[in-house]
């Protein structure tokens, strides 16, 4: 006898609660505080907040311990709570020329105004195991140069422009409001805004691969790193009503500027161009990505030809986002029983006919 | 356990805030408006996962009111886990009264079934809907579907059912089998069993389908003609079952099959549990079935 | 003149909502306004209601010459903004009554997005009473009867040339003091009944 599976209610709740013991793990072992997983994990914090398009270290290390260190997952937790958030405007564009700079490095001069400020990075580390970590050593306290105020860091892209080399930062109309893809059904093809806007929230793996991909030469642009800035930048909010400019906090910020190749014309003189990546916090990797797919989506707009995926704005764009993404790719696990059946008797069907016009051929006439 | 119950208070009826839902209701008037046609909408990032519902959650979130009665089936039953999750969010968020029963329902959300009762005026079908474009297993592009759609330019599909009556001497397509609404707009019915097609053809309820991930809105008012694509010499066959249900005997409901040990023995049961069910409280054994005194619950 | 928004507007503008709903999916058919407020505003009870349900910052709308009275209160209640052009609008408000109807000046779509149109909302006495016209399409079965009063002369000519831009074109709603009736643009006028 057969009896329909029930239960499904308790079922889900009892799951939930096994993942919640599941997630704390030895109750011998001291749980982790969110505050611990905001100074010691801060670079997963950072991607966190990339991804998920929210500036908020505390709410992102929550989502973190509550996700068990599944980044997509925080991601999404992150996701969903800021799509209830109300909006209360636009930022005034952020000055990254006046950031306070922790890290600046050039791959195409070797010296300039301000210096390379190597900063904290994983670069150079020889990528051995320190097992002294796994005994809790205390690292030694960094060494500290005096800081200069008055030491200013122009970026290494506003200093080739002054010879005209590189091409200027498309002239953008002021009055045009910037386009939100969270808030308008993104159509292609898409401005620049908005497939900034989309790399910026995009997958680092993803954003990863597809900046390794032009290199290799499926959308070659012959990048060099003009630079690389990471720190902190004030956001400030113009309340027009009151007629003022109020700071709001800083942020910690990644910005790349890519200068690419650029062939020129018989009547435009040869230039540089332009890939850019910007994330918040100390995100390289995945700035220096989207610096390169930013440059590989420009290829309609300098008139190169589309070969390859990374030039492929409907593609980029439609795939970048790990929170469709996962979802999509994981709802494989939700029942089908309905449509799997459909194709199992059709399957069947067509396994039938194929027996009986064999053993009846002259039937088949 | 009321830490769940906790985290929804301070959200708004129904979850969606205002803003959210005047958006979404004007895509689902355009979408009413146009039989068939793919609205574009600012779809939100809602708490559960892309591909999960979410376009058919944010549909049902904006048309109900609080004095709907609403059910949620997954694969024809309420009890499928991603069924009882929706249910509990609404029944959460909205407060709602949520039922099973097809008739009681003002509003039913679906994923892969037309329930087997048929359905009435003012009663609202929302279907969630994993890639609502039919041309999308033809052209991967949005900006040449689009266009196709605009010429009503749909030869190539009626070529790529023709190839395959040809290889297989069938159209493969068992389900999510498009469809032509009010003879304009192609249209994916979501991936239902093409037994269910026949059902949309002037149906006494509006269906509203939702696609999260994708972004877009469509429907289909009610008494509005919905054909199943086909050809003159090979036409639309819904799928038909040999056996009847083995708990209600219904030989014309749509079957789920169970296997029920590892020596190739199975069985057929209705996948619409509450058209199962009802029929056996009338007083319906199919052949393993059971009175249904004991059966209940 | 100051008039209140809904009592409780998430209640309301639902209940408001579906009523439009309704009307837009069984097209012909009068159906009791779910919420009005406001009887004192030119659009009537019904249209100003529709109004404070579905406008807001992110749309645009457009009223008609004796409607002009209505722009502060809808903007203020809304935050939706005064279209310049009949075509820029999303919505727009005609008062049957004094103003004329011209359904080709407004927004028609485009093939590949038949949505990007107006939405027309009409004020009209009655909704009923009038000469009566079949009507066809999605959402009818059979055909309906349609009986609206005070529609200008070349309505059903304006309605033809509409019928033929589908799925381009533009979807009305006809409003009186209690009810609603949708006239989207899959409707078909088959002509005088009887």
């Amino acid at each position: 006898m057969y009896v329909a599976v029930k239960g499904g209610e308790r079922a889900i709740a009892n799951a939930h609660r096994l993942l919640e013991h599941e997630r704390r793990g030895d109750r011998k072992v001291p749980e982790i505080g969110t505050d611990q997983i905001e100074q010691q994990l801060s670079l997963a914090v950072d991607r966190v907040m990339s991804e998920g398009s929210l500036y908020d270290r505390g709410l992102a290390s929550l989502a973190i311990k509550q996700a068990r260190g599944d980044l997509i997952e925080a991601i999404f937790l992150i996701r969903a709570y800021r799509t209830t958030l109300p909006r209360f405007g636009f930022s005034v564009p952020l000055d990254t020329g006046a950031m306070a700079i922790r890290r600046r490095i050039s791959s195409t001069y070797k010296d300039l105004p301000g210096g390379q400020v190597l900063g904290p990075t994983f670069d150079y580390t020889h990528r051995l195991l320190d097992f002294a970590l796994a005994a809790e050593g205390e690292p030694a306290a960094p060494v500290t140069a005096p800081v200069d105020p008055e030491e200013r860091f122009p970026r290494v892209t506003d200093l080739i422009a002054q010879d005209d080399l590189i091409e200027r930062n498309p002239p953008t109309d002021p009055a045009k409001p910037v386009g939100d893809l969270t808030r308008e059904p993104l159509a292609f093809p898409a401005e620049r805004d908005l497939r900034l806007q989309n790399l910026a929230r995009g997958d680092e793996g993803f954003l990863l691969a597809l900046g390794y991909s032009t290199q290799r030469g499926y959308g070659r642009n012959h990048p060099f790193v003009g630079e690389i800035r990471m720190g902190e930048v004030e956001v400030e909010f113009e309340i027009p009503e009151l007629g003022l400019t109020v700071a709001l906090g800083e942020v910690t910020l990644t910005e790349c500027q890519m200068v690419n190749q650029f062939k020129g014309s018989l009547t435009e003189p040869a230039k540089f161009t332009r890939g850019y990546g910007l994330s918040f916090g100390h995100c390289e990797r995945r700035a220096m990505s989207m610096a390169l797919v930013d440059r590989a989506l420009r290829a309609d707009e300098l008139s190169e030809e589309r070969t390859s995926p990374a030039q492929d704005e409907e593609f980029v764009l439609s795939h970048s986002d790990n929170i469709q993404a996962t979802g999509f790719v994981e709802h494989l696990k939700l029942p089908h029983y309905v449509d799997f059946q459909a194709e199992l008797a059709l399957l069947r069907q067509m396994r039938r006919e194929l027996t009986s016009r064999n053993t009846h051929p002259e039937a088949a006439e | 356990m009321s830490r769940t119950a906790e985290n929804y208070r301070g959200y708004n009826f129904a979850y969606l805030d205002e803003q959210t839902k005047r958006m979404i209701r004007r895509a689902i008037l355009k979408a009413i408006a146009i039989p068939g046609y793919q609205v574009p909408f600012a779809s939100r990032e809602m708490p559960m996962p892309y591909g999960w519902g979410t376009g058919g959650v944010q549909v049902t979130a904006a048309i109900l009111g609080p004095t709907d009665v609403l059910k949620v089936i997954d694969q024809g039953a309420d009890d499928t886990t991603n069924a009882v999750s929706i249910r509990q969010f609404f029944e959460k968020t909205a407060g709602v009264e949520t039922t099973t029963e097809t008739e009681k329902a003002t509003v039913i959300q679906t994923r892969h079934r037309i329930p087997e009762a048929k359905l009435q005026a003012h009663q609202v079908l929302v279907y969630q809907v994993p890639i609502p474009e039919p041309l999308r297993f033809l052209e991967p592009r949005e900006t040449e579907t689009r266009t196709l759609h605009a010429l009503a330019e749909y030869g190539l599909m009626h070529v790529r059912l023709y190839e395959d009556i040809a290889q297989h001497g069938h159209i493969a397509k068992t389900y999510a089998y498009p469809v032509l609404v009010a003879d304009r707009y192609v249209m994916d019915p979501s991936p239902i069993p093409k037994f269910d097609n026949p059902k949309m053809h002037e149906s006494a309820a509006l269906q509203l389908f939702g696609a999260g991930r994708e972004k877009r809105i469509y429907a289909i008012p009610p008494h509005t003609k919905v054909v199943s694509l086909d050809f003159e010499d090979h036409p639309f066959e819904a799928t038909k079952f040999d056996q009847p249900c083995a708990l209600c005997g219904a030989t014309d409901s749509y079957l789920d099959e169970v296997i029920t040990d590892d020596r190739g023995g199975r069985m057929f049961v209705c996948s619409d549990t509450h058209h199962c069910e009802t029929r056996r409280a009338e007083g319906h054994v199919g052949t393993l079935g059971t009175p249904v005194t004991e059966a209940a619950e | 003149m100051s008039l209140a928004g809904f009592p409780n507007p998430v209640l309301d503008q639902q209940a408001a909502f579906r009523a439009v709903m309704q009307a837009l999916a069984e097209p012909g058919c009068i159906v009791p306004s779910g919420a009005m407020v406001g009887e004192a505003s030119p659009l009537g009870p019904v249209a100003r209601a529709i109004a404070l349900s579905l406008l807001d910052f992110e749309v645009r709308y457009h009223l008609s010459p004796s409607l002009a009275a209505a722009e502060s209160d809808i903007t203020f209640h809304t935050g939706s903004r005064l279209a310049d052009r009949a075509d820029e609008a999303d919505f727009a408000f005609v008062d049957c009554a004094h103003d004329a109807l011209d359904l080709a000046r407004y927004a028609q779509g485009t093939p590949e997005y038949p949505d990007r149109s107006t939405t027309i909302i009409l004020k009209v006495e009655s909704l009923a009473g009038g000469p009566t016209l079949a009507i066809d399409g999605p959402g009818i079965p059979g055909t309906r009867e349609l009986a609206i009063p005070g529609l200008p002369a070349d309505f059903i000519a304006q309605w033809a040339a509409n019928a033929a831009r589908a799925p381009l074109g533009v979807d009305l709603l006809f409003t009186t003091n209690e009810a609603v009736l949708g006239l989207p643009r899959s409707t078909r006028i088959l002509g005088e009944a009887r």
